[in-house]
């Protein structure tokens, strides 16, 4: 029910976004949004909302910390 | 899929496990707050990944399970009337209620309908102007905010024929109501990814301060490990502080506009969860001033009283004192096809997620 999921935003009309997630792509609304987003940002998305941007450095330092973590290197 | 696979790793998640089992030297209960987080555990057979002293519970937070039977019932008895159509989301159609489902009644000839967005509901609204249209809005902080949205369309649009039920409910008063019972000792919390993409951490403070580790984790199976394994260091190092594994989505202070637009439409109210009870100012009801949209006030209804099933433990297991499999239904009166109680009934419940997935152990 909660469950976002991150889609990359491939349109913008208005407060209205077409989202991609992997082969398929639906409208999202991004009324909820604190931030603009432009074309190529990622959002998360739940139920017909866009309500957050991902954030891309912080996604790299994850992955970092992963990697730091385990040793290993990330694929 | 970008910001998916490289969380699902094999090797990685090994390499974690690993990490966590040779840190963790304590007993440890920690509860995934998220329905979400339950279908990864299971999933994934994370908890065959940790050492046996770690348990994980599921907790309160799959929305569907914890709407009260009351509601459904109201639902129900709408969706009889003429020239009422019943929109909701796609999970809630086939709980059931006292003696219905919203999915039974529409074979029956009801207008119940599935949406994927309460924006939708208003464009049913819209083009439909003869049909009164009722969006049945559940959910936590994440869906919350949409519902007002909708709401606030309908004003701007002057909409007479949408209105809302609200069974929405808010996070910091239950995790306060669950950390104040005798019944259940927490060791951690796996704080939910969405609803903290709204809130922030500030609903996992109260927690923290009350000596139990907070960790707002996302939903991939690195991600829940990558939480673990945050938690197990604040246990061994006798810290109990508020971190975010979910740095990706969750910024500290959470989604301000979000909040605004839910604070412009709801107040808190008083909440029924299934199997818990009332808890005070968990639930969301539409302020006095949105009252034309409110389908309490539309349609003069009040929720009816209603009884649970007998023999079904979904009250203990949503407060994480009960598993599953200890329950007598479990897998024989109760499955995915023919469920008892709504733990079943949602794909995100404790006892469907169970159901599943038992079987699975390893990751991939």
């Amino acid at each position: 029910m909660c469950l976002g999921i991150p889609g990359r935003v491939e349109e913008i009309q208005g407060t209205m976004a077409k989202v991609r997630f992997g082969e398929m792509v639906s409208r999202a609304s991004l009324d909820l949004l604190p931030d603009e987003v432009r074309v190529g940002d990622y959002v998360i998305v739940h139920a017909g909302f866009a309500l957050e941007r991902l954030d891309e450095v912080e996604a790299e330092k994850t992955l970092e910390m992963l990697r730091e973590a385990t040793g290993l290197e990330i694929p | 899929m970008k910001y998916l696979d490289e969380y699902r790793d094999r090797a990685l998640a090994e390499a974690l496990a690993g990490k966590v089992r040779k840190l963790s030297t304590r007993q440890a209960n920690f509860m995934e707050f998220c329905g979400g987080h339950t279908v990864t555990i299971a999933r994934y057979g994370i908890e065959s990944l940790l050492p046996e002293h770690i348990h994980l519970l599921s907790g309160p937070g799959c929305p569907v399970c914890v709407t009260p039977i009351e509601f459904v019932d109201l639902i129900i008895e709408l969706s009889a009337r003429p020239g009422v159509t019943v929109t909701t989301y796609g999970d809630m159609l086939r709980v059931p209620g006292s003696r219905s489902s919203l999915s039974l009644e529409r074979g029956r000839g009801a207008d119940v309908r599935v949406v994927y967005s309460s924006y939708d509901a208003l464009e049913i609204a819209s083009r439909e102007i003869d049909r009164q249209v009722v969006f049945f809005g559940i959910g936590f902080e994440t869906t919350a905010p949409a519902t007002a949205a909708a709401v606030l369309r309908a004003r701007e649009r002057g909409l007479d024929n949408f209105t809302v039920v609200s069974a929405h409910k808010t996070t910091p008063g239950i995790i306060r109501a669950l950390l104040e019972t005798d019944e259940l000792s927490l060791d951690g919390l796996i704080c939910p990814g969405h609803v903290s993409v709204i809130t922030g951490t500030a609903p996992y403070r109260y927690a923290a301060e009350r000596g139990v580790p907070c960790v707002i984790s996302g939903f991939e199976p690195l991600d829940v490990l990558q939480c673990v394994l945050m938690l197990v260091e604040q246990v061994e190092q006798g810290r109990s502080e508020v971190e975010i594994q979910y740095r990706r989505g969750v910024r500290a202070e959470g989604n301000a506009k979000a909040r605004r637009i839910m604070e412009e439409v709801f107040q808190p109210a008083d909440s029924n969860w299934r199997g818990i009870g009332t808890v005070a100012g968990t639930g969301l009801a539409l302020r006095p001033e949105f009252k034309h949209w409110d389908a309490f006030y539309r349609f003069r209804i009040d929720l009816p009283g209603a009884v649970e099933p007998a023999g079904c433990i979904c009250g203990k297991i949503l407060r994480g004192t009960a598993s599953p499999e200890s329950c007598a239904l479990f897998g024989r009166q109760c499955t995915p096809s023919s469920p008892v109680g709504a733990c079943m009934v949602s794909s995100e419940g404790a006892c469907q997620a169970h159901y599943r997935w038992r079987k699975r152990t390893r990751i991939n």
